[in-house]
């Protein structure tokens, strides 16, 4: 089992042009892309006017999300990190508008401009601190309050991501309520290990009884067919527990103490060894330093 | 990059409290066909900064977007075509972003804007 890209490199040199063309060449991710994109649209919950809507597509990589948003007729501005991915969307001729930009220093977008945003598979990668200026709460904050400003009063933003553990998901859905979003979780086929996909579904303002959280899928015990083959971003990214074993704890030997050792000793006797040292006050008492 | 992305755009360095609207340097510009779809146009437009987006067609080099104008005109299908054209179909390709109030520089490559920031600016 290989290692989760977000523990072998920062995005922008992980996502290297080798990389990034295996990753837009590969038919299994553009099916997959395709479909969490489409799941994802599903989850914002457009009015359904056949208006186009502005959307920010948020980690837009390559422009695979962005072109099922081109299919449902939608205007995007993608952004990612990544040149590489970027310059690959630039050759696959995406119809969105591309920049290059770290999410984690927060979105440089006018207060209320944006309709929706969607982001798959990006989020995560803001859990990282690559280098010493990086903390991730700190990133996660920017994010998720430059994130609240941009969009407009009433819009959704649906996030699918990748956490690596239980207190990762924690963070991130932590920040995002803390700048005001409400909204929770969905999480699809939530039975299966491999089909799992969480979506995080943030919208702007209080909680509205009209709009209630979108139903997961496969809740129900997980009827998968259409899906058991696939997950992205491969097997690697399982949500596993953490992989590194918890560092051996200092005082790792139990203290055996005077009783401990008075058991021992008599236990000795019984057995009939002769040369068993006597019972004083000193047995079992600690030396002193010096000694 | 559309006028309509640099519309939205603004300047996200830490203390800049008027990082809108980012003039424009342009070197190269290009035009591409877009499909016309005056139900987005008028739902855009109550979105949009006139003023910066009357200044930054100008500054590309289109005149004929009115410096005023009124929701009424969307329903004139020349002004619709005009605001259209400027709106969706010319890109800047190469150039450059400035901000208005620390002159920072965003250069524009291959039509992709690079809003990265330094560390000290974040």
């Amino acid at each position: 089992m290989s290692l989760r890209p977000e523990r072998q490199a920062p995005p922008e040199i992980f996502y290297n042009e080798s990389e990034a063309r295996k990753y837009t060449t590969s038919s299994r991710i553009i099916e997959i892309q395709a479909k969490l994109t489409e799941r994802a649209l599903e989850l914002l919950a457009l009015p359904s006017d056949g208006i186009p809507r502005l959307l920010l597509d948020i980690g837009c990589g390559s422009g695979l999300s962005g072109e099922t948003l081109t299919e449902n007729g939608h205007h995007w501005i993608g952004m990612d990190i990544s040149e590489s991915m970027i310059d690959i969307a630039l050759e696959r001729e995406v119809d969105g508008d591309l920049l290059v930009s770290d999410i984690g220093q927060g979105l440089g977008f006018r207060p209320g401009s944006l309709d929706g945003a969607i982001s798959i598979s990006a989020v995560q990668w803001l859990c990282n601190a690559d280098k010493s200026c990086n903390d991730p709460r700190a990133r996660l904050k920017a994010f998720f309050s430059s994130l609240y400003k941009c969009l407009a009063r009433g819009a959704r933003a649906i996030l699918q991501i990748y956490p690596e553990n239980t207190q990762q998901l924690e963070m991130i859905s932590t920040a995002a309520m803390r700048v005001g979003f409400s909204g929770g979780l969905v999480v699809d086929y939530p039975h299966s290990s491999r089909a799992k996909k969480y979506f995080l579904c943030l919208s702007c303002g209080p909680p509205s009884t009209s709009t209630p959280l979108p139903k997961a899928k496969g809740e129900d015990g997980g009827s998968e067919s259409e899906d058991d083959s696939e997950d992205e971003e491969n097997e690697t990214v399982d949500v596993a527990e953490r992989q590194r074993p918890a560092k051996r704890l200092k005082n790792g030997k139990k203290v055996k103490g005077r009783a401990w050792l008075l058991k021992k000793k008599e236990q000795r006797r019984n057995k009939g060894v002769t040369n068993v040292p006597r019972d004083t006050k000193y047995t079992g008492r600690k030396r002193k330093t010096r000694f | 990059m559309r006028l309509l992305t640099h519309n939205m755009l603004s300047c996200n360095i830490k203390g800049v409290t008027k990082g809108f609207p980012l003039s424009i340097e342009v070197q190269r510009l290009d035009t591409k066909d877009a499909d016309f779809n005056p139900d987005f146009l008028r739902n855009i437009f109550p979105k949009l900064e006139w003023k910066a987006f009357h200044d930054a067609a100008v500054s590309i080099g289109l005149n004929d977007i009115p410096e005023q104008v009124d929701p009424t005109m969307l329903e004139d299908h020349e002004f619709l075509q005009k605001f259209h054209h400027a709106l969706l179909e010319v890109h800047l390709e190469e150039g450059a972003l400035i901000c208005p109030e620390t002159g920072r520089r965003f250069p524009v490559t291959k039509g992709v804007p690079n809003m990265l920031l330094h560390e000290d600016e974040v």
